[in-house]
């Protein structure tokens, strides 16, 4: 039978992870235009405010790649874990832990050199987002508990933990002293800050980020564990049946995609915050990292190559409505909203893919149809 | 402290307390169940909620009448569950990202419009609490049971009449039989579809309920992210309660008493530090999580799309 090679295939692929994200985009931002109008807003010039406020100048631009580094990096983690199957709702927790991980590091170690405390500082998020995936995979596997909620519930107990720290133990000396007990630690030893490449804002973490995205490809698509995790993803039973232990995968995708956000927060503190600090929620540090991360990955298809770009995108976006925040007094909660919108958007997209391959499949089964009668009479 | 904890009055405080707080829990659980039962599990309700909040106290902050706000939270409840329910029972969307997609936007909107409507937390004088003759004067279980406001009464009300339906009607065996074998059902005549839109848009206007329970009846204020987690927990009684609503109820009572207790131990001046108390119930949660994963098993279909094999 020659039923392979359905020659279509390439093309609408292609077409497809270009196209319905970009789709997906425009749906919110026209949405979103709705809202502005409807609270008396111009969306044209609060639009223009938001492409300016991310791309408009040198600083602008740099601005954006910093808000995307923390994005690759928990987009990073949550390619792996959906592509092993597992739901991780935790980037928030696990970026968290990592950031409080890696401060409490350099607290506690001020006179080493840059060479050997930051990638120790590094080390200590990674470990500490993986420890905070790595519980709920662990319930997952061998509790049978679901890993959405066990992830959403972890992130609840990482804020309060954080907000305990950062209120008490963890508090920076002098706002003890100055009793304005503001919930923050001390800033770190400047030789600790990760330099800066240009002379802006961006820094070391995002060629950091990238050559991660780059390392989980690999690890992904050309290692063994790597094509184990994805075929558990992929389908469960017959992993099981083809002798892959299937609980051990389960927790080292949850552990990997939560070590990666931890990983994310330990860049944000000796990148860009060079402290740890609340406001009370989750958002304060994390800027909704952890849940934006999603975004990032499945605009990115999943992929971590994938999640370069649309971390890129996102970044702008969170930039850009920052600055028509400013320029509008546009609350930002405007982007929560749009960011809800797209997730929606890009799952319900699944859909019109699936319809495109049954259609490309029914295509090459009516031409086989119409090939047969031709082929009989020559065969006679 | 430990005399001052066992008093009868603080007890009775905390058992009262804990039966209140019980009430968004109830609604968004039990809506919930029905959802998941016919297969489809609603992780924005959380979201659905805030919308249902912030619906309820606008317009109870405007017009002053309750019911006119509690009809708001119902139409937003009724909308959002619409839209869930188009986007995973018709586009087969992965159910546990588009619930993430949900919530995102309902804490973003209801915040947004918030800020735009309002900017600062004002408070309505919500509904009040129905002192049932006689009963409510008995000691103890007065305060107990019979000194609630109607928002309360009624999510108890729903728990009977939730299993009554789910046992005794033709609805309750279809959604049963969608969410344990849909191409069976399906080849009875049950529309899955059409099961399975009810069941998410009832969740909805439950949820949208339960948020109104907390701006209008419980707290009476509206803030940026009200609930703060309730949905979720609620998702997660679902699970402990075993798909059944009585067992909703009882984790409901369970979790909302331990936060009662919490608050008393911090309104006592505990050596606790409130926010390591705060962590109490998410623990709690994960715990309950972990008994409820070994007792029961979720209705079959659960998360799985259903398409008719042609």
């Amino acid at each position: 039978m020659k039923l392979s090679k359905p020659r279509t295939q390439p093309r609408y692929d292609r077409l497809y992870v270009i196209l319905m994200p970009m789709l997906a985009t425009l749906l919110a931002l026209a949405i979103g235009a709705v809202l502005l109008a409807l609270l008396d807003t111009n969306p044209i010039e609060a639009y223009a405010a938001m492409l300016e406020g991310a791309f408009g100048s040198k600083n602008a631009l740099a601005d954006t790649i910093v808000k995307a580094t923390p994005l690759l990096l928990v987009g990073i983690g949550i390619c792996i874990s959906f592509r092993g199957g597992v739901l991780n709702i935790g980037g928030e927790g696990q970026l968290i832990v990592g950031a409080i991980s890696a401060t409490y590091v350099g607290l506690a170690l001020p006179e080493l050199s840059f060479g050997s405390l930051v990638p120790i500082a590094l080390l200590a998020g990674f470990l500490g987002g993986a420890v905070w995936g790595g519980i709920p995979g662990i319930l997952k596997a061998y509790f049978n508990v679901n890993e959405i909620l066990s992830t959403i519930m972890m992130n609840a107990i990482a804020v309060q933990g954080m907000n305990y720290l950062l209120r008490g133990p963890m508090i920076d000396p002098v706002q003890l002293e100055a009793a304005s007990r503001i919930p923050q630690t001390a800033r770190l030893s400047r030789l600790y800050d990760l330099p800066r490449l240009i002379p802006t804002r961006l820094h070391l973490g995002a060629a950091l980020a990238v050559v991660v995205a780059i390392v989980v490809y690999i690890f992904l698509w050309r290692t063994t564990i790597g094509y184990r995790i994805r075929a558990v993803g992929l389908n469960l039973f017959a992993s099981r049946y083809a002798g892959i232990n299937v609980r051990h995968y389960m927790v080292l995708a949850l552990l990997l995609s939560g070590a990666l956000a931890g990983l994310a927060g330990a860049v944000q503190v000796y990148g860009v915050h060079h402290r740890m600090f609340t406001d009370g929620s989750a958002t304060g540090f994390t800027g909704s990292a952890g849940f934006n991360g999603i975004v990032v990955a499945l605009f990115g298809q999943l992929h971590p190559l994938g999640a370069i770009p649309a971390s890129f995108f996102f970044g702008a976006l969170i930039v850009g409505a920052n600055a028509m925040q400013r320029a509008m007094q546009i609350p930002s909660a405007l982007i929560t909203t749009l960011n809800g919108l797209l997730v929606v958007f890009v799952v319900s997209s699944e859909y019109f893919k699936r319809r495109l391959e049954k259609k490309r499949l029914m295509d090459i089964e009516r031409i086989e149809e119409l090939e047969k009668p031709a082929k009989m009479e020559a065969a006679a | 402290m430990i005399t001052e904890l066992l008093s009868v009055s603080v007890i009775a405080g905390i058992l009262g307390s804990g039966i209140r707080l019980a009430t968004p829990y109830l609604y968004a659980g039990i809506g919930e169940t029905f959802g998941q039962k016919s297969g489809v599990l609603n992780l924005g309700l959380e979201g659905q909620m805030l919308l249902g909040a912030y619906a309820a106290f606008f317009v109870v902050f405007e017009t002053g009448n309750l019911w006119l706000g509690l009809l708001a939270a119902v139409i937003v409840g009724a909308i959002m569950g619409l839209a869930m329910a188009f986007v995973s029972v018709t586009l087969h969307a992965e159910q546990g990202i588009s619930g993430i997609g949900f919530y995102l936007f309902g804490l973003g909107l209801s915040d947004l419009l918030f800020q735009k409507t309002m900017g600062t937390v004002e408070t309505v004088s919500g509904f009040r609490p129905l002192e049932i003759p006689f009963l409510s004067n008995i000691p103890f279980f007065g305060e107990v049971f019979f000194n609630h406001n109607i928002m309360v009464y009624s999510a108890y009300l729903l728990v009977p009449l939730a299993i009554f339906i789910l046992k005794k009607t033709n609805f309750g065996l279809d959604v049963r039989a969608v969410g344990e074998n849909p191409e069976a059902a399906d080849s009875l005549g049950v529309s899955v579809k059409r099961v399975r839109y009810l069941t998410v848009t009832l969740g909805g206007i439950l949820s949208g309920i339960a948020g109104a329970s907390l701006s209008v009846a419980l707290l009476n204020v509206f803030q940026q992210n009200l609930t703060s987690g309730m949905g979720f927990i609620a998702v997660a009684l679902v699970y402990f309660g075993g798909w059944r609503p009585f067992g909703v109820m009882l984790g409901a009572l369970l979790f909302s008493v331990v936060i009662a207790f919490q608050l008393w131990l911090q309104v006592l001046g505990s050596p606790i530090p409130s926010d390591i108390a705060v962590m109490l119930p998410y623990i709690l949660t994960i715990l309950v999580l972990v008994v409820a994963g070994q007792r029961v098993k979720p209705p079959s279909a659960l998360t799985k799309p259903f398409e008719r094999g042609d």
